[in-house]
């Protein structure tokens, strides 16, 4: 007890003595929580319109007052002529352009119909898509508004109107924010957590005073949890850091199921560190380990469904979110802070966090070698 | 095993052999140091010395052969070898970024010291390096000499049967060289065996007996004397090139 005991002062005294790792524990989590989520926003504002109008009429006139009044568009650039509109995409002038032709009142009057050509710079996928399915809103918006003038609706609308009222529950504003606050702290607990346990023990490698350790009667799994212990303290540090700031900067009160997300870190940690402990015993330079840190990180990110919905990913990403750690850490998360989940809640996922938690580990003390 | 080895001897080797794929870093080597003794083992670089140390404190399985360290067996028992060895390594092993006491804390907490033990022994080891003043300074601020010193110290505070020195005295200068041989011949003294590996040869007379390793085989075991008049040379200096001008390895 006294070994383990004085291994865990060992670690702390050198965690507290290196400023580098104090920036990283303190400072980082800090700064990207409150920068990040104001930036990492999916919501797609701003269109830039470019509006190429053959008409001139008062319909075609309507209709560009409805682009300029969104708060999604802007009326970037107006002409007459044909030609400019793909010049326009390509010079970024325009991220979409709107063709409206020659006598397009008169058709619309004489003929019911109408047609309009839109033309979008895909290049940026989701703006173009975005913007195309609003552009579609506008229309159709414009469509129901003809027709009123037109009709004198009977007692019985012959085309029933079916109006959707949304209610958005747990996030009353859809703010974007309060969706990404929680996941960017979950990825920042797996990067601490993951990372320096790595490094702690790499670093000992380059040293060499790991060598010292393996001459020592020192047993493994004093050894493992001698550093595995530090840094799920300090992921706890790291959570109640990134709380504070959730609440003070972007005012996402945890609520009284808070103890929640503490009780689901600590098995989450427990996986995360296991993880760093098993990549630390395949890499040999603090080069390595990070580079291979890096390579999983990515994966555990883009696969967690942070910024994506895992349900629309291929089958085969899917399988692979399902067995990455990060995917339940976020939605638990989320859970908690947006849903004020219970424990009874996250239970599925307590249990494949543990699951996982108890696989890295186990490799983690089994591949770890004091001979060669 | 019979207690008559585990009086006499503290290590005893047969053929133990190391081989890294095509390559025998170590070729049937079989010697015996007796307790007490301190023991020289030389060669150039590349000839199986570090090798042949690091089966020896049970970081390595060896290949073939057997030895027995402190009267346990390296391939079946190596922990219980790792609880009677001291070692120092080649590489500097204390924490550059710990104070002094700090390290002395965590290497007697690793062999299973308790706090008072550790602390008595920091008193003492503080009074003998003449480093009292030095206690609360960091690791990294000490000069090489003291901080080899310093690790020798660490190395041998759990009082263990036996200590490795891998090329302890590397880099250091004459005064401070003599220095430390003079603690390693207190702690022979002391009945502590004493392995070290060297290629300074003025260093090589001081041991009681020696081994030379050229190309992973020991070419030559015995008293310094001994080997000295076996081979009409007038220092050790000259029995090792001798020996080892015919080495077709080197690093």
């Amino acid at each position: 007890m006294t070994a383990f005991f004085l291994i865990l002062k060992k670690e702390f005294r050198q965690i507290f003595r290196d400023p580098a790792i104090l920036r990283l524990i303190f400072l980082m989590p800090v700064l990207q929580l409150i920068i990040l989520p104001f930036a990492a926003d999916y919501e797609v504002k701003n269109i830039k319109v470019g509006i190429i109008d053959l008409d001139h009429s008062d319909y075609s006139r309507s209709l560009i007052t409805k682009f300029e009044n969104s708060s999604y568009f802007k009326l970037a650039v107006y002409s007459s002529d044909h030609h400019q509109a793909l010049k326009w995409l390509e010079k970024e002038e325009a991220d979409l352009v709107i063709e409206i032709p020659p006598r397009f009142e008169s058709t619309l009057i004489r003929e019911n119909s109408a047609t309009l050509q839109l033309v979008v710079n895909a290049v940026n996928g989701t703006k173009g898509n975005l913007g195309a399915a609003y552009t579609s809103g506008v229309i159709q918006q414009f469509n129901q508004e003809i027709r009123k003038d037109w009709f004198e609706f009977p007692r019985f609308n012959p085309e029933p109107f079916i109006t959707v009222v949304p209610i958005s529950l747990y996030n009353p504003y859809s703010d974007y924010q309060r969706f990404m606050v929680p996941g960017i702290l979950a990825v920042l607990l797996t990067m601490t957590g993951g990372f320096l346990s790595a490094l702690n023990i790499v670093k000992e490698k380059e040293l060499g005073t790991i060598e010292q350790l393996n001459v020592s009667p020192i047993r493994k799994y004093q050894f493992i949890l001698g550093k595995l212990v530090p840094f799920w303290l300090l992921g706890f540090v790291i959570l109640t850091l990134g709380l504070v700031v959730s609440y003070v900067v972007h005012g996402i009160a945890p609520g009284t199921n808070i103890g929640n997300i503490y009780i689901f870190t600590a098995l989450y940690l427990l996986a995360i560190v296991g993880f760093g402990l098993l990549l630390s015993n395949f890499t040999s330079t603090q080069q390595q380990a990070m580079m291979v840190a890096f390579f999983f990180m990515l994966i555990f990110i883009l696969l967690s469904g942070l910024y994506t919905t895992i349900e629309s990913m291929p089958p085969w990403a899917q399988k692979i979110a399902y067995i990455n750690p990060l995917t339940y850490m976020v939605d638990a998360m989320r859970m908690v802070l947006l849903k004020g989940a219970t424990l009874r809640d996250l239970l599925p996922h307590l249990r494949v966090i543990a699951a996982i938690g108890i696989v890295l580990n186990f490799l983690a003390i089994w591949t770890y070698h004091k001979r060669s | 095993m019979s207690t008559a080895l585990l009086d006499t001897w503290s290590i005893e080797t047969r053929d133990l052999t190391k081989k890294f794929g095509d390559f025998t870093a170590v070729d049937r080597i079989s010697f015996k140091v007796g307790k007490g003794e301190i023991f020289g083992f030389l060669g150039a670089n590349g000839a199986g010395k570090t090798t042949a140390m690091r089966m020896l404190t049970g970081l390595l399985n060896p290949t073939s052969g057997s030895a027995f360290v402190a009267g346990y067996n390296i391939a079946t028992d190596p922990e219980s070898v790792k609880r009677n060895i001291g070692y120092m390594s080649q590489k500097f092993s204390l924490y550059q970024d710990l104070r002094v006491w700090e390290n002395i804390e965590y290497y007697g907490g690793l062999y299973g010291m308790s706090l008072k033990e550790i602390r008595e022994a920091t008193g003492r080891m503080m009074e003998d390096l003449g480093m009292n003043a030095e206690k609360n300074v960091l690791v990294s601020e000490l000069p090489l000499g003291w901080k080899q010193k310093l690790a020798f110290s660490i190395a041998i505070m759990h009082h263990p049967g036996i200590v490795f020195l891998d090329e302890p005295t590397g880099g250091v200068d004459p005064i401070t060289r003599r220095q430390f041989w003079n603690m390693i011949y207190q702690t022979a003294r002391e009945g502590i065996t004493i392995f070290v590996t060297t290629h300074y040869m003025d260093e090589a007379e001081y041991c009681e007996r020696v081994a030379i390793m050229v190309d992973g085989k020991i070419e030559a075991i015995g008293k310094t004397s001994e080997l000295k008049s076996a081979y009409h040379a007038g220092s050790m200096d000259e029995v090792f090139y001798l020996l080892a001008r015919g080495a077709t390895r080197s690093e």
